[in-house]
């Protein structure tokens, strides 16, 4: 056997998890880059998804419980900014962060409550399971769907920022809030725009991560999330195509990692990038300056 | 003359400090109205809490007769008043032609009859449509935020400071474009620290020192007034 067949399974699965990383990627950097705020929730958002599929799926067929689960989370994401971060946009940063913090222990804790803290076998959706070849490898479709759809997916969202009405209005209001307001622009709904779009984003997300890795837990979200966050910050934080960047190199060099067979070192890896990341180019990839208005 | 804004005894604080104290003034249609004063003597916070960027702590602000003290801002700036920001604040990571668009943000109508309004008051932007707004000079950052805010219509166009930081030069420029604007029709509140060339354009002046308004007069009286002209246009006071 090649060496890239042997190799061709890690390099699919790689591009694979980078996917399901860049969609919960995106929900960071978007969300910081609007409030300058690291919603510690998203993960949790994300794990919450993946309860919603498994319960109800047990009362409702799958081509219900899908859909339904994407309506529940975008609502999810929406009320947690409502409720936990509006009321606080005029504190300090600090605070929302803390709340942000508050938010994702709340959902961890409802989660155990609800599960017993055991996993939840998460179903086998129909068709994205299934087992395919690809070029001599096997591997579920969704190994291959994953990269696709998102892929799709960004650059569906990166039209909608450059070319719509409300796209303009967030690259607005990134940069100048109250500047913004003297457009007329209603801040907050473009704010709760943007954790919308970022529920969506790791709902989806939620479908490709459990479809292979099967089980549920309260603290489920906390993985996925931290190393989306590491994506998002090793692209630049507050941009889109950083994150998405950062998600598959992230997601490639994971599972190379286990190709050669130092998986436990694999998480490891993503957590020294953090840090050398934030020694050599604070900034990431593609981060704007740092330059603090004067 | 109607009055098309009225302030009644605004009060703005932050925190516990005294911003504007109690004032009291009005804006006529369709007239230009100053407020000169040195800086920190609340000309800014009048502005700012008249579209609701900063809440009157109270007082009244009556616009066409509704009184629209504390609302939203975008529900103000919806009602046709629109500030020029002080520091012009283009979104710098927008085009010139964004920023214009964004100006009329809350319209659902067309703006093409508009865009060439604004394109013909500022040839140079027309010029440059394409160009980040950042990459702009000063003076053009400053024709830009004006052209922004003609974009939403409004009937009201308030200026902070539009000379700050500018060349003698462009500064007339400036002038003569709030001078146009005001041919046009629209009503202008200017606040300024360049008393003279402000008074010059202006109608309608009110001094401003220390969050109180302690004069009041046409423009042309208050460049002759012996006071202002000590204390504002850098004349000694006649013996």
């Amino acid at each position: 056997m090649s060496w890239m067949e042997m190799n061709l399974p890690y390099l699919l699965a790689g591009i694979s998890v980078g996917g399901q990383y860049a969609l919960i990627a995106i929900g960071y950097t978007m969300v910081y880059g609007i409030l300058r705020l690291i919603n510690f929730a998203h993960g949790d958002i994300f794990m919450v998804a993946g309860l919603l599929v498994v319960y109800s799926t047990t009362i409702m067929p799958i081509y219900v419980a899908i859909p339904l689960m994407i309506v529940l989370t975008v609502l999810l994401g929406f009320v947690v900014e409502r409720v936990a971060y509006k009321p606080l946009r005029s504190a300090p940063r600090m605070s929302i962060m803390i709340s942000a913090i508050g938010v994702s222990y709340l959902l961890q804790n409802l989660a155990l409550y609800v599960t017993g803290g055991l996993s939840q076998q998460y179903p086998a959706i129909p068709w994205i399971s299934d087992t395919i070849q690809v070029f001599g490898a096997t591997t579920k479709r969704v190994t291959v769907i994953t990269p696709i759809l998102t892929i799709v997916l960004v650059a569906l969202l990166v039209l909608l920022i450059r070319y719509t009405k409300i796209g303009m209005a967030m690259r607005a209001a990134s940069k100048d809030f109250e500047t913004s307001q003297l457009m007329g622009i209603k801040i907050n709904s473009v704010i709760s725009t943007t954790f919308i779009i970022g529920s969506f984003l790791a709902a989806i997300g939620s479908l490709l991560f459990f479809t292979n890795y099967t089980g549920v837990t309260p603290t489920v979200g906390a993985m996925p999330g931290l190393k989306a966050f590491v994506a998002a910050v090793f692209g630049g934080i507050g941009s889109i195509p950083g994150a998405v960047i950062g998600a598959f190199i992230i997601g490639i060099c994971e599972n190379i990692i286990k190709g050669l067979g130092w998986t436990t070192f694999s998480d490891a890896f993503t957590f020294a990038l953090l840090i050398v990341i934030l020694l050599v180019k604070p900034t990431g990839l593609f981060g704007e300056k740092a330059t603090d208005k004067v | 003359m109607s009055d098309i804004l009225e302030v009644k005894n605004l009060n703005v604080s932050y925190g516990g400090i005294k911003a504007v104290k109690d004032i009291s003034f009005s804006v006529p249609k369709g007239q230009v109205v100053t407020l000169i004063g040195a800086n920190g003597a609340g000309k800014s916070s009048t502005l700012r809490s008249i579209v609701s960027l900063v809440r009157p702590e109270s007082g009244s602000i009556l616009w066409e007769g509704a009184e629209i003290a504390g609302l939203p801002t975008d529900q103000i700036v919806s009602r046709g008043i629109t500030l020029v920001p002080e520091g012009r604040r283009v979104f710098s990571d927008l085009s010139v032609a964004e920023n214009l668009k964004i100006g009329a943000y809350m319209r659902k109508d067309a703006l093409d009859e508009d865009l060439k309004w604004v394109y013909d008051l500022f040839p140079r932007l027309k010029e440059r449509s394409w160009q980040l707004a950042g990459t702009l000079s000063g003076g053009e950052q400053q024709m830009l935020a004006i052209g922004r805010a003609l974009m939403s219509r409004p009937k009201l166009i308030m200026m902070d400071e539009p000379s700050l930081g500018l060349a003698p030069i462009i500064v007339k420029g400036v002038f003569d474009i709030i001078r146009e604007i005001h041919k046009q029709g629209v009503t202008i509140l200017l606040i300024e620290q360049n008393a003279n060339m402000a008074l010059k354009a202006a109608d309608i002046g009110y001094v401003m020192e220390t969050g109180r308004i302690t004069m009041t007069g046409s423009g042309a009286e208050l460049l002759e007034n012996d006071e202002v002209k000590a204390a504002y246009l850098g004349k000694a006071k006649e013996k």
